[in-house]
């Protein structure tokens, strides 16, 4: 394999609402909920703002950091689970708002919460065939979850974009391998014209989360030969705090190696875009030679898992947009009826 | 009448098998009590299924047939029991009833149930069909309410404490750390059990039996055959069964179950047994509390000294009349429907010297007690070791 990140970028919206104050409207108790599922609070999108502009702020980071001419990006994938349009593109809104337009190919990618590193693989593949200089994928989300439901102290909204081109000097981080895991597993979906997801309670976990993250980290130190030692970093999709804590344990990664990449505490769960601002974080803080493991989870199921080491660029290339702890220190709270009518629970 | 005696137990792990299916499950336990008896599935000549709501709980009925299908038992006639959480205790009855009468001579009795199909709100729904649609479940009654009733009144009744009542899932959970089936293997204490989370005081989250994916099942034989399968056959020295009204505000007590009483009765009379001569029992503790009020309804303490004998560690194993070795349906879990059946399984285990580290020394009586609903079905079984 022959490809690397060129440059990537994050969004989180400002707007932040504690797990106190949902519990407080359920009449839940809030230490239990923090406590089990280590989240203190998460990001809220304002009114205006949805899966197309979080992905088009995270596009213009990336391409920023990257200093490409859009013009040379050749294909843009939104991987999401909140498409504003069930028919019409977010990409192509992308394309068109970083000038990467018209010739490119584009196309919006569903797989639950995996569906921005399915982007990354694609364009993987792309760059890899020699079909086009760089690649750009995208997980973005402005989750939903629905009142009451425990979904609603963590669905969150967010996105990460990243930008495949060759490995050579302008690549921030190499990619060493990916594998994928795959199963028809219906632990948590949305039919069409339903506005929230069901899922199956504890059913999302061991034979959900748990066997397709652990699945796919397992096959790609196998596939590299490589030991959770190898590794200076580990992210893993972020449900919550505990599950990627809980598999980091089983697969033999400590806390420190994943502390770095874990935002949900701060920030919820930002669905398509976890990993990716996970890895966009470890990336923030990473020195060259660093080996990073990342593995989502989309619900469905399945697990990407990607092995990179950081390259001499990511120094100068770092600072060129805003970081993750930028966006996640840059917030204002908001009680639960704004919040409810931000996310248009409440509509005159 | 004829003996009978329990030649072969078989049961699957409890707890989410979310990767096994229902038939899978029988299958499993079944094909486990053969090979414990040592007896061909040829020589089968009936079965009865303890089973709640497989309509329920996965959207399939007539599983008699389904069972006897794909164990490979047509054309034998298969029989299906229901009296709820009680189905498997009934199960059981009715085959030992069959084999007693000499229509039968070898005889599957089994139980099952597949709860983790549905989400746990739909589970709950499903349990509280067992209680009085019109008269509880309508005005929003499920079962932890009817059994904190239960609670509520035998504290002012006879100062039974919430610790005491957490003594027991403390207890249970502990034993079933012992037992390879069970489906929790972690131990727990009081002060978790008192933060666990409020379901509907003063039963907390760690009060409540859990819902479970399980089967078992055991083989019956007559007495004087069963010396030709095993050198330690186990009789079933009585059996009872008891009915009350379905609704727990007709009763005149709410801190004892008359079912209970009369099946126990019945048990003790069939067999000439008494309370004092028992050496362990399984018992029904869907809630901390049903444990309390079973020690008390047959006979094992003194009416109000349930909570007590427990905070004594009389019911511990070592102590003097060890209840719910198996980690009872707190600990091992509560398939509902198998759960008569699995505590039968764990009385056979016990008597027969095969607890392994749940061993209680020199076993040679045990019982079992289960229960349907909030007490409107009862049943009772006496082993004893017949070798």
């Amino acid at each position: 394999m022959n490809v690397g990140i060129v440059g990537y970028g994050v969004y989180i919206p400002r707007y932040r609402i504690k797990v106190e104050e949902i519990a407080k409207i359920w009449g839940e108790d809030p230490e239990r909920i923090k406590r089990g599922l280590m989240v203190e609070e998460k990001s809220v999108p304002a009114p205006d703002e949805d899966t197309a502009t979080i992905a088009v702020e995270a596009a213009r980071n990336a391409v920023k950091r990257a200093g490409i001419d859009p013009q040379e990006i050749g294909a843009i994938y939104v991987g999401s689970e909140s498409h504003p349009y069930a028919v019409k593109p977010t990409a192509t809104i992308v394309a068109e708002a970083i000038e990467a337009t018209p010739r490119l190919t584009a196309a919006d990618f569903e797989f639950a919460c995996k569906a921005g590193t399915a982007g990354i693989q694609t364009c993987i593949g792309a760059v890899e065939a020699g079909m086009m200089k760089y690649g750009m994928a995208i997980g973005a989300d402005t989750a939903q979850g629905a009142p009451g439901d425990p979904l609603e102290y963590t669905a969150a909204a967010g996105g990460g974009a990243f930008i495949v081109g060759k490995n050579n000097g302008e690549s921030l981080a190499m990619v060493e391998g990916t594998y994928s895991y795959t199963t028809d597993t219906p632990d948590f979906w949305r039919r069409e014209m339903r506005p929230y997801p069901k899922h199956g309670g504890r059913f999302t976990g061991k034979p959900a989360y748990f066997k397709h993250v652990i699945s796919a980290a397992h096959g790609l130190l196998r596939q590299l030969k490589f030991t959770p030692q190898d590794f200076t970093y580990a992210v893993f999709h972020q449900p919550n705090g505990k599950f990627p804590l809980q598999a980091a344990a089983e697969l033999g990664f400590s806390k420190e190696q994943v502390l770095p990449g874990l935002l949900t505490p701060k920030i919820g769960n930002t669905y398509s875009g976890a990993s990716l601002i996970g890895l966009a974080s470890v990336l923030d803080q990473a020195r060259p030679g660093d080996r990073v493991l990342v593995v989502s989870f989309g619900s469905g199921a399945g697990s990407d898992a990607f092995s990179m080491v950081v390259k001499d660029a990511i120094e100068e290339k770092r600072d060129r947009a805003p970081k993750v702890v930028d966006y996640v220190n840059t917030k204002a709270y908001v009680d639960y009826s704004t919040y409810a009518k931000y996310r248009k629970l409440l509509v005159r | 009448m004829r003996d009978v005696a329990i030649i072969g137990v078989g049961l699957t792990k409890f707890g989410e098998l979310w990767d096994v299916s229902f038939r899978q499950m029988m299958i499993e336990a079944g094909a486990r009590a053969l090979e414990d008896a040592k007896i061909d599935g040829k020589q089968i000549d009936a079965m009865y299924v303890g089973n709640m709501s497989a309509g329920q709980f996965i959207r399939q009925e007539h599983i008699s047939s389904l069972i006897a299908d794909h164990a490979g038992l047509v054309p034998i006639p298969s029989t299906r029991v229901e009296g709820a959480c009680a189905s498997g205790g009934l199960a059981l009855r009715q085959a030992v009833i069959a084999v007693a009468s000499g229509i039968h001579d070898f005889v599957v009795a089994a139980g099952i149930e597949k709860m983790t199909d549905i989400l746990s709100g739909q589970a709950t729904g499903a349990l509280a069909t067992a209680a009085d649609q019109e008269w509880e479940v309508f005005v929003g009654a499920t079962f932890p309410a009817l059994y904190a009733l239960m609670a509520r009144r035998h504290m002012y009744e006879f100062g039974t404490t919430e610790e005491q009542m957490a003594m027991v899932a403390v207890k249970n959970h502990q034993n079933a750390c012992l037992n390879p089936c069970a489906q929790y293997h972690t131990k727990i204490t009081v002060d978790s059990v008192l933060k666990s989370p409020p379901v509907t005081l003063p039963l907390k989250l760690l009060d409540c039996s859990p819902i479970t994916d399980g089967a078992a099942c055991v083989i019956l034989a007559p007495a004087e055959k069963a010396r030709k399968f095993t050198d330690t056959p186990i009789l079933v020295a009585g059996t009872g069964q008891a009915s009350d009204s379905i609704s727990l505000h007709s009763r005149a007590s709410l801190t004892s179950l008359r079912a209970a009483r009369e099946a126990a009765k019945m048990a003790y009379k069939a067999s000439g047994i008494e309370p004092k001569d028992v050496d362990l029992a399984e018992v029904h503790d869907c809630f901390t509390i049903a444990e309390i009020i079973a020690i008390e309804d047959l006979g094992f303490c003194k009416k109000g000294e349930g909570g007590k004998v427990t905070q004594e560690g009389e019911t511990a194993i070592g102590g003097r009349i060890p209840v719910n070795t198996s980690g009872g349906l707190k600990g091992k879990g509560h398939p509902v429907g198998a759960t008569g059946i699995a505590q039968a399984a764990e009385i056979v285990q016990q008597l027969r010297g095969e607890a392994g580290k749940r061993q209680v020394k020199g076993a040679e009586i045990g019982l079992t007690h289960n229960v349907g609903g909030s007490g409107g079905t009862a049943v009772v079984h006496i082993f004893r070791r017949g070798d």
